[in-house]
């Protein structure tokens, strides 16, 4: 057995330490649901960037944000946010729902 | 009231077809249809709770509640499935011949059923409680939308219902002989699809690496919100853009259960419990 307290035992913190302010730094992007609508429509975002997508449930009842394209699905209740972490995107559009009102709330995202 | 219909079918799609392997998988036990109905309604309870405090539950673990709740749920299932089949390797030969030569309900009381009832008190709690926000939503929408609410909520539960007996129907047709091998390997597929749908939600919680954003895209043949690609995808855990590590995680699965059931299969004294 090596010795506890020996430095090198502890090199991953630092790894760690370096990783971790790497999530503030992500693009956000705001989207807005309110009468079962998302506001932008559409969002353009940069390609191969993580990015942070908060999601704003503006009506009193809740939303499930899902995309298949972008794989994710979260429950919104209702006046209540949720952060969702994009990961790397492909330009393309990757189209969204919300899948308690799917007729009105529909939208995308494009990545450029 | 379509519209609602297939939401409402999509949601108890998973739930259905997990009770209807359950009960296909304790044909011949005393008792099942008691411990069915206690996960069902265990389920619906609980999901009742989930709904109830959604904002809580997605406040939680700075934001990631949600997912770290539905990976938890997902994982626990995968491990009652397994502990099944382990106890199944054993005690499976028994069964079927008690089944062949009596034909009616046996006593076999030491069958796990509890695990078997916790598996569909899961999949009636995570699919039943986004079902009942989205209800709620509709409900409160205003008086107009109850005839929509209710008869959309009918058809897509009856639908749901019917696909659940005919998938029971058709596993009764196996021959006895066969009929629990044939359940264990669609538990053993059920556990593997559900181990990597949570590791998916891990990843969308940043907590697992995805190893390959998509390993492919089937989703022009098969998209997964399509009623065949929901049901693939909790009889065999299809997912038309699956991340590396769901595969890693499915393949993971099934070697480990596998590598279980053989060991116990003829390891160690034959665990002969007495009925309770």
């Amino acid at each position: 057995m090596s010795n506890p307290l020996y430095w090198s035992n502890y090199v991953w913190i630092l790894g760690l330490l370096a990783w971790a302010p790497s999530y503030a730094q992500d693009p956000s992007f705001t989207l807005t649901i309110q009468d079962h609508r998302f506001k932008p429509p559409e969002l353009q975002v940069p390609a191969g960037k993580r990015l942070k997508l908060l999601v704003k449930n503006l009506d009193a009842t809740a939303e499930e944000f899902e995309s298949h394209d972008l794989k994710l699905e979260k429950v919104i209740p209702g006046k209540s946010e949720a952060t969702l972490t994009v990961r790397p995107l492909k330009p393309g559009t990757y189209k969204f729902v919300g899948e308690f009102h799917e007729k009105t709330a529909r939208g995308g995202i494009i990545a450029k | 009231m379509l519209a609602t219909a297939v939401i409402v079918l999509r949601e108890v799609l998973e739930a259905a077809l997990v009770v209807s392997i359950v009960l296909a998988a304790t044909r011949g036990v005393l008792g099942r249809g008691a411990w069915v109905t206690y996960g069902i309604v265990g389920g619906t309870l609980g999901a009742l709770v989930v709904a109830a405090f959604a904002d809580v539950l997605a406040a939680a673990a700075s934001g990631l509640g949600q997912e770290i709740f539905n990976a938890t749920v997902l994982f626990v299932a995968v491990a009652m499935l397994g502990w099944h089949n382990v106890w199944m390797t054993r005690h499976g030969r028994e069964m079927a011949a008690s089944l062949s030569s009596v034909g009616t309900a046996v006593r076999l009381g030491a069958k796990p059923l509890y695990a078997l009832s916790i598996v569909v008190m899961l999949a009636v709690l995570r699919e039943g409680s986004e079902l009942v926000l989205f209800l709620y939503g509709i409900a409160s929408a205003g008086p107009g939308q109850s005839t929509q609410l209710a008869g959309g909520f009918a058809l897509g539960l009856v639908c749901g219902v019917a696909l659940s007996v005919g998938m029971y129907l058709g596993l009764l047709r196996v021959p006895a002989k066969r009929l629990f091998t044939v359940t264990g390997w669609l538990i053993l597929l059920l556990a593997a699809g559900m181990a990597a749908q949570g590791a998916a939600y891990l990843v969308q919680a940043d907590i697992l690496p995805p190893l390959g954003e998509t390993i492919w895209d089937t989703s022009q043949i098969l998209p997964d919100d399509s009623i065949i690609g929901k049901l693939m995808h909790t009889l065999v855990g299809y997912t038309a853009r699956p991340y590396g590590i769901q595969l890693g995680f499915y393949a993971a699965t099934l070697v480990v259960l596998l590598v279980l059931m053989k060991l116990f299969a003829h390891g160690g004294e034959p665990a002969r419990r007495p009925a309770a």
